[in-house]
């Protein structure tokens, strides 16, 4: 891409879901607007158009961001990732699979900026990130377990006004229960993690 | 057809099983589509201009320019727009507000009222014309401020009357053992649901179509093909997914300026809401200033209540937030006098909005019945339970169940109530006070006529059509619930279809009544259904229709006292030397009839609590002392909780059972804010011995009442 | 939004040129404010020049012990640094308590810096503002100023500066450098925002069309035991109505040395130096802190309805005070 100086719009090209898109953009454009105005990407939703809500997460370069305060131009030779990229294909998300089983959402607006944070919450912790509730943020301290604390703490860029807070935390405990009894060897911890899991959704839905 | 009421015997099965959401997987992976996200071909776009002054006049509208900017297709104005119809009443028995009716006269009676629409090919442009568009104005002097002693208040009816009165207060007060007399506020409050209000619409062959997201399709069709003078048979409303309504999606500016905008241009035409514009547009709860005095006997028995709510209205609309109406069902007393007062101000026009009444006004009347049960030295579940009403205290009718003191009972053994120092202020962990605190809650359950289409299919499956909404409720997977047990059949074998106006007319989403009277319809039709299969033996290719219509059944039911009740806990902790306050958990016990589906209502209670911490700690939209309209609206000016701000909340039911109700079910939408954000504050007193009556309790406020700490005294080492 | 030219920098000059050349131009960081404003019309580029590719995105040791910081490193990676979390753990909290993950994620450090008040004011282009529109008054004087300015301010402007982490910068006497047409430079942050005075449309420093491109923390022992305590009306996801980042180091029962900053309460991170002189020498307990904290509050000038924050800050850095140095006992 080489907009002349006073050209107000380019032909980009913007990798989505690991799918290229080529297509001329006005740069107002949001990252946002572009992939919900022009590719029907509308699985990322616009609740404020500020920063102020979240609702627009999606990740780019690995990394959870807000698309209404992206311009699309400057999205360009990034890979971004929306929510309609996060199952592999038929088989959800675990995040997607837990937030279903345990009624992590109202009214669904706001479901798929938790989920795409949701993604990256667990990634940034066992990444080994502090959060604002971390008692040592040292570097020697080591990851701190991902209490119901830490995630409401770190999940907090993301607005539920239905008010399904309680539940969307269950649900990423539960996701990030699964993932962390992947990463140990098989025995016994891995079992425990596992019935963890399953114990907090019986639990929410009893 | 004639209705026939299944007894619950009918119900089996399926309701009250925990089942997710039928569309679950549509929600979680982004697929399903919501207002503003359907495409159409050729699709313009609106973009809403509001007014700059408080109060005034339009002098002119300076088109030309921005009509010369590029991609804009119209602008409409009062100049220029159509004329509506507006004498009329709707659905919901009430006239339309004006506000929604845009741009049919020059007047500006607030700020941020709609003064015109520009509509172009691109969002971007639509934008950038809208606020090129120069206005001016004739401004006029204003009053926006609501206090208790306004000149202008006046005792206003809503859904009911302005005012009660029994027995002689003057008397009972002076014959009281212990008397509390306060004054409570309740800040403006934003319903903020995600989802800013969308809508498209277009012309086709002849009908007109919007794609809306409102809280009902059958009453925002009616009220567009009023408003404009068309045969309802030629407006068509869908509106499949919503995010989120709250009160706040019914007909609103957005929807008639896309039809003006259609019609006009003859193709398709999207207005959506920015959030600033939703603040203004969107309705709101009006803040509150009440006055409750209490008096009661030596044993804690009520002597006098009287409850006086006052709250603002436009000067185009009158809406009245009826707080003093909880008190007509919580508590009786001998002498007991209510009255729901408002103000015209140059202010926008508020609405319903989650638990309206209910909600201010049990903050309140919470609030004073703890200030009671600490002056008579009567424990504050104790209190309340030695008034229970025998029947409706201001209407003598009988209850049709109040399970109020099992849910205290229930909530007071899982909460460790037994357990709790009444005194305020003793105890501390680090640089925390905690205390505990308790309410109760109650809300109406009502039900509204509506119809609902059950159809046989030649498969052996069947399908529902109702014009019900899901705001996010549940409602289309309790209503495939409810038709499986109707219909004796499992709910896969049942596709419900729902948010399209084409389905006859039903009750929106709101009033905490929706699932209860579309339940109705739909147990009515799939009853009637079951008869003419028994009798069928082979059903045709269209399948075999039923059509319900509950208008003579609901009339049938006797007037009773019917409602959700609810005992709230909240435990917090206070930092008195920064006025930080976090809750720590809740729990709210709630008899509110049959629970269709466990899961999805344990989660509707839950939100509804997380309301009340929100409405108890953060939420107000602030308006200018000088300009009159909104400093800050935007999300980040209007605080509603966050996950941070929302603990572990424990919901749970007891039995809630009226054999004479044919349906069962209450709503679980509004129940759970009501009494919450007392119990929040009954427990900010209960950590730091200090009375917040005016909401919210924000830092500065917890500040102000308890003054700089003592030199080093801000931690306990 | 006026439509705009966008154009990708490759090296430090070529940007700055850019600048220089077209009064109407901005940098692009992570646009979290930026893109922001230009929605809400405040900012109106003609041109803006994405700098998130410069070379500016490393954070290295300096020889004396310190961190130099790019300023297009992250809110978020600047949060993590190793170096960062054991050295300056304050700044660490400052860059945590702000925002939200997904906007530190966007958020860099020179933008952060250069981010706007969120005076409400400010962002309405309905309503006067003299940091906007000069000269046109000040509505939050009589009108909306519960979170405003109590220090520092004038009678032409109000407004706090809302950053979180330069409030731990300022505590650290961090330096920024720039480079502009004219060539490199660089100022303490102490100095680089402006006294509001009668401009306070005119906020910093730097040179017109400079760039920032980097900060640099002179090494700290004393900011190996620090705190930053931010306080805001609702738990998370919000901005500051006070904020305190503190250093401590205490020996015998006697403060040695002593770093505060307090942030929300002016139109800059606002360093307490008259408390830093009451705290070092003193006794480490809370009389000393309380004074330490009057001393600097002594020049509060606080409006009709934002005294309260007087009453917080005093009690924020007694409480954060007490608290270093109670872990410094240990």
């Amino acid at each position: 891409m080489a907009p002349a100086p006073s050209s107000t719009s380019s032909a980009i090209t913007l990798n989505i879901n690991g799918e290229k898109h080529h297509l001329p953009i006005d740069h107002r454009t949001t990252l946002l607007d572009a992939l919900r105005e022009r590719l029907d990407l509308t699985g990322t939703k616009k609740g404020c158009d500020q920063g102020q809500c979240g609702a627009c997460t999606v990740l780019v370069d690995q990394r959870r961001v807000v698309s209404c305060l992206s311009l699309a131009v400057a999205a360009e030779g990034r890979e971004i990732t929306t929510i309609e990229g996060v199952a592999e294909g038929d088989e959800l998300h675990p995040v997607q699979q837990a937030f279903l089983d345990l009624d992590g959402y109202q009214c669904g607006y706001c479901t798929p900026g938790q989920i795409c944070s949701a993604i990256a919450v667990i990634e940034e912790h066992a990444a080994g990130w502090p959060s604002a509730v971390t008692d040592d943020p040292g570097p020697d301290a080591g990851p701190p377990p991902l209490t119901p604390e830490e995630i409401r703490e770190r999940m907090s860029g993301n607005l539920c006004r239905c008010g399904a807070y309680v539940s969307i935390v269950q649900a990423v405990a539960r996701a990030a229960e699964e993932r962390s009894a992947e990463e140990r060897p098989a025995g016994e911890d891995a079992a425990e993690g596992h019935a963890a899991g399953k114990h907090t959704a019986e639990e929410a839905a009893a | 057809m004639t209705t026939t009421t299944p007894g619950p015997s009918a119900l089996r099965g399926a309701v009250g099983t925990a089942r997710t959401r039928i569309e679950g997987r549509e929600k979680v992976t982004g697929a399903a589509r919501y207002a503003g996200e359907i495409p159409f071909a050729d699709l313009a776009h609106g973009w809403l201009v509001l007014s700059t002054v408080t109060r005034g006049r339009i002098l002119d509208v300076e088109t030309a320019p921005v009509l010369a900017m590029p991609g804009v297709l119209t602008v409409l104005h009062h100049g220029n727009a159509p004329r509506l119809k507006t004498d009329y009443v709707g659905m919901l028995g009430t006239p339309p507000d004006p506000t929604c009716a845009v741009f049919q006269n020059d007047r500006v009676p607030f700020a941020g009222w709609p003064v015109a629409l520009v509509v172009a090919e691109t969002p971007e442009e639509a934008r950038e014309a809208a606020e090129a568009l120069v206005v001016t104005y004739d401004s006029e002097p204003h009053d926006t401020a609501l206090h208790p002693d306004h000149p202008g208040a006046y005792p206003a009816a809503g859904h009911m009357p302005a005012e009660t009165e029994k027995g002689d207060l003057e008397a009972q007060l002076a014959a009281s053992a212990f008397v509390v007399d306060a004054e409570y506020t309740t800040p403006e409050e934003q319903h903020s649901m995600m989802e800013p209000h969308a809508a498209t619409a277009r012309w086709e062959g002849g009908r007109l179509e919007v794609v809306d997201s409102n809280q009902g399709a059958g009453w925002v069709q009616g009220e567009l093909a009023t408003m404009f003078s068309l045969d309802a048979s030629s407006v068509r409303v869908r509106s499949e997914h919503i995010g989120g309504g709250f009160g706040s999606k019914g007909l609103r500016a957005h929807q008639v300026s896309a039809v003006m905008a259609a019609t006009a241009l003859q193709r398709p035409v999207r207005v959506v809401l920015t959030r600033r514009q939703t603040f203004s547009l969107g309705g709101y709860r009006s803040p509150t200033t009440q006055r409750v005095r209490l008096g009661a006997a030596p044993d804690g028995r009520l002597l006098a209540l009287e409850h006086r709510s006052l709250n603002q209205t436009s000067t185009v609309y009158e809406f009245v937030e009826p707080s003093a109406g909880v008190a007509r069902v919580l508590y009786d007393a001998d002498a007991h006098r209510t009255a729901n007062h408002v103000v015209r101000l140059d202010v926008p026009s508020p609405t319903w909005m989650r638990a309206p009444g209910e909600a201010p006004g049990s903050f309140a009347i919470e609030a004073a019945l703890d200030e009671l049960a600490e002056r008579g030295g009567i424990d504050p579940i104790e209190l309340r339970l030695r008034n229970e009403p025998e029947v409706g205290p201001v209407s003598g009718l009988p209850f049709a169940g109040n399970n109020l003191a099992a849910c205290f009972r229930e909530g007071a053994r899982r909460f460790g109530w037994a357990d709790r120092d009444p005194r305020p202020g003793i105890r501390r962990e680090g640089r925390w006070l905690l205390g505990t605190g308790t309410a109760a809650a109650s809300f109406g359950a009502g039900a509204a006529p509506s119809t609902a289409l059950v159809t046989a299919e030649a498969d052996g499956s069947f399908t529902v059509r109702i014009t019900a909404a899901d705001i996010g409720t549940g409602a289309r997977t309790a209503l495939t619930l409810i038709a499986a047990d109707a219909l004796e059949t499992a709910p896969e074998q049942v596709r419900v279809r729902i948010g399209d106006s084409d389905f006859g007319p039903a009750m929106i989403a709101g009033g905490s009544m929706g699932t209860r009277s579309w339940a109705w319809a739909v147990t009515a039709a799939a009853a009637e259904l079951r008869e003419r299969l028994a009798m069928t033996t082979s059903i045709p290719p269209e399948g075999i229709t039923v059509r319900s219509d509950t208008t003579e059944a609901l009339g049938a039911l006797a007037r009773k006292e019917r409602h959700s009740f609810g005992a709230q806990f909240a435990e917090v902790a206070v930092d008195t030397a920064t006025g930080e306050i976090r809750v720590r958990r809740m729990l709210g016990v709630f008899a509110a009839g049959r629970i269709v589906n466990p899961l999805t209502a344990r989660n509707q209670l839950v939100g509804g609590m997380t309301w009340g911490i929100s409405m108890a700690l953060h939420e107000e939209a602030v308006r200018d002392r000088n300009t009159g309209g909104h400093y800050a609206p935007d999300l980040a000016g209007y605080h509603v909780a966050t996950h941070a701000d929302t603990p572990a909340i424990e919901v749970d039911w007891v039995d809630d059972h009226d054999p004479e109700d044919p349906v069962g079910i209450k709503g679980v939408g509004e129940i759970g804010i009501v009494g919450a954000a007392a119990a929040v504050a009954n427990a900010v007193w209960h950590a730091t011995g200090v009375r917040h009556r005016d909401l919210p309790i924000r830092p500065d406020r917890v500040l102000a009442a308890t003054g700089p700490e003592p030199a080093g005294g801000a931690v306990d080492a | 939004m006026r439509e705009f030219g966008y154009q990708r920098a490759h090296d430090i000059n070529g940007a700055v040129s850019l600048l220089a050349a077209d009064p109407d131009a901005r940098y692009l960081g992570g646009g979290t404010n930026l893109v922001d404003l230009m929605k809400t019309g405040v900012e109106r580029p003609a041109l803006l020049v994405d700098v998130r590719e410069l070379p500016l995105d490393r954070v290295e040791p300096t020889a004396d012990g310190g961190l130099r910081i790019g300023a297009t490193v992250t809110n978020s990676d600047l949060a993590v640094h190793p170096e960062v979390r054991r050295n300056y753990p304050a700044l660490t909290q400052a860059l945590l308590a702000g925002a939200s993950g997904q906007l530190r994620n966007m958020a860099t450090v020179g933008g952060n810096l250069l981010q706007r008040t969120r005076c409400g004011y400010f962002t309405d282009l309905s309503q006067p503002c003299n940091k906007r529109a000069p000269g046109t008054g000040c509505p939050a004087v009589t009108g909306e100023h519960h979170n405003h300015a109590v220090l520092g301010a004038s009678d032409h402007c109000v407004a706090v500066h809302p950053s979180d982490m330069g409030v731990a910068l300022t505590a650290f006497d961090a330096v920024v450098s720039y480079e502009s047409a004219e060539g490199p430079g660089e100022v303490p942050l102490s100095d680089f925002y402006l006294p509001v005075g009668d401009t306070p449309h005119r906020e910093t420093a730097l040179p017109a069309g400079a760039l920032i491109t980097h900060v640099t923390l002179p090494a700290a022992p004393v900011a190996a035991r620090s705190r930053y305590r931010k306080v805001r009306e609702r738990a998370s996801y919000a901005f500051a109505i006070g904020s305190v980042a503190a250093a401590l180091t205490v020996e015998d029962g006697r403060v040695r040395e002593a770093r505060l900053a307090l942030g929300a309460v002016a139109s800059r991170p606002w360093r307490a130096r008259a408390a830093e002189a009451v705290l070092v020498g003193a006794p480490a307990d809370g009389a000393t802190f309380a004074a330490a904290a009057d001393a600097e509050l002594a020049a509060a000038r606080p409006l009709p309805h934002n005294g309260y924050k007087v009453t917080l800050m005093r009690n924020l850095v007694v409480s954060v005070l007490t608290e270093l140095a109670g872990e410094d006992a240990r």
